[in-house]
């Protein structure tokens, strides 16, 4: 019995130290695969989610240090630029909140007061059509107040090009032409006296 | 937690046999732990960090007037995304003129035969110096610090004036998977020169045509 116990020991504290946790996502997203080799940053970056039925999820990050609170900055000027005043217990709540959202901020107030059961019906995209274009208010604050900040793209591989095409254009209204695209990795070997042929 | 039983029944029954009896301890709840615990950490991490592919757009010409940069038509290579992972590809450019008679597309795909030996055949000259360059690296023929190999290769694909410019257009049919992955094939071939632009409305006829799709069901969608 000792031995078994040791390699589960041993397999336990191998997990602890090498993997992080998976924030949970608001919709499922099959990544297209690359040979790039950089990985992810931690921070200054913010990510678009686009999901396979074209929804737009907004994520950003808090900075790389822990006092600094981007993501509450970032809710506080969204408030003011809409006229919702969002409390200090709901700043809080975006601040320390995982995953990427994908919602009006009209409602932005019901889904941080809401459970986690009835969060997952709220989310039906950011608008991103010119009406009300929420995303590029989104990237602007973002950027105001960190300056830093990069932007990431994650989507799916069966969503369809114009929704990806939609958001690059809004991000390259507001000046952003350095975009990562999330991918995950894949080898490939080139030979080289075949193409010699 | 055995041992003390152990000791207990010695006490009763008397022996003293029971008291030479190697202690041991029941490791069963604490192999169940674990295993409990592993199934969770392996549930709820990942143990790879997704990785990013780096992609630089131009930026969009705010003065509506002005002239787009020209390029060499002998070396333009237009790749269209089209549907059902097919690409079309044709060379050259289109002058107004030939609107109501287009150039015929080719049609590939994705895979190593399709695109990729299209595109390193096209650019065979710069595929092989940069790899040439890399090889020396590795054997040590060229001394160049480990951190500035990056830079060379980079200068390398400046300086190239023979290989294709590849200007991606994506039709609407086309999806994300295999816009990453006509980008993935750039850095694969170590094409120099490659942009995204928007599909004009002559390669939408274009593919509409090659690809069999009736414009008036397209539109529709």
């Amino acid at each position: 019995m000792t031995p078994m116990v040791d390699t589960f020991a041993v397999i336990l504290i191998f997990l602890l130290l090498t993997s992080q946790m998976r924030s949970p996502e608001p919709a499922n997203v099959d990544m297209p695969f690359s040979i790039s080799e950089t990985p992810i940053p931690d921070v200054n970056s913010m990510t678009f989610l686009i999901s396979n039925d074209s929804k737009v999820y907004f994520n950003v990050d808090n900075g790389p240090d822990t006092t600094l609170k981007f993501r509450r900055k970032i809710l506080e000027e969204m408030g003011k630029a809409y006229n919702i005043e969002f409390t200090d217990k709901e700043l809080t709540l975006f601040e320390k909140y995982p995953s990427p959202i994908g919602l009006p901020i009209q409602n932005m107030k019901d889904f941080l007061n809401a459970n986690s059961a009835e969060r997952k019906n709220m989310e039906t995209g950011i608008p991103i059509d010119s009406a009300d274009n929420q995303l590029s208010m989104w990237i602007l604050y973002a950027r105001q107040v960190n300056p830093n900040v990069r932007a990431t793209i994650k989507g799916d591989s069966e969503t369809e090009i114009p929704a990806v095409q939609k958001v690059l254009n809004i991000l390259q209204e507001k000046n952003v032409n350095r975009f990562n695209l999330v991918t995950s990795l894949e080898a490939v070997k080139i030979n080289l006296d075949e193409i010699q042929k | 937690m055995a041992e003390i039983i152990q000791a207990e029944k010695g006490g009763k029954g008397g022996k003293k046999r029971a008291k030479k009896l190697l202690p041991h301890m029941d490791m069963t709840p604490m192999v169940d732990l674990m295993m409990l615990l592993i199934t969770f950490f392996m549930l709820t991490t990942s143990l790879s960090k997704s990785k990013v592919m780096e992609m630089i757009l131009p930026p969009k010409l705010k003065d509506p007037n002005a002239e787009p940069p020209k390029i060499i038509a002998s070396r333009t290579l237009n790749i269209l995304l089209g549907p059902e992972n097919k690409i079309y590809w044709y060379t050259g450019g289109v002058s107004p003129d030939e609107y109501n008679n287009l150039p015929p597309v080719r049609e590939t795909d994705y895979s190593a035969e399709g695109i990729r030996a299209l595109l390193l055949e096209r650019n065979r000259a710069l595929f092989r110096k940069i790899n040439d360059f890399e090889q020396q690296v590795l054997e040590g023929k060229i001394k160049i610090p480990r951190d500035s190999v990056q830079s060379a290769i980079s200068k390398l694909k400046t300086d190239d004036d023979t290989g294709p410019i590849v200007l991606i257009k994506a039709y609407k049919k086309a999806n994300y998977g295999n816009f990453v992955d006509i980008l993935d094939e750039m850095n694969i071939c170590g094409i120099a020169r490659y942009t995204i632009m928007d599909i004009a409305f002559y390669e939408n006829t274009m593919v509409e045509k090659a690809a069999g799709i009736t414009p008036s069901t397209a539109s529709t969608n």
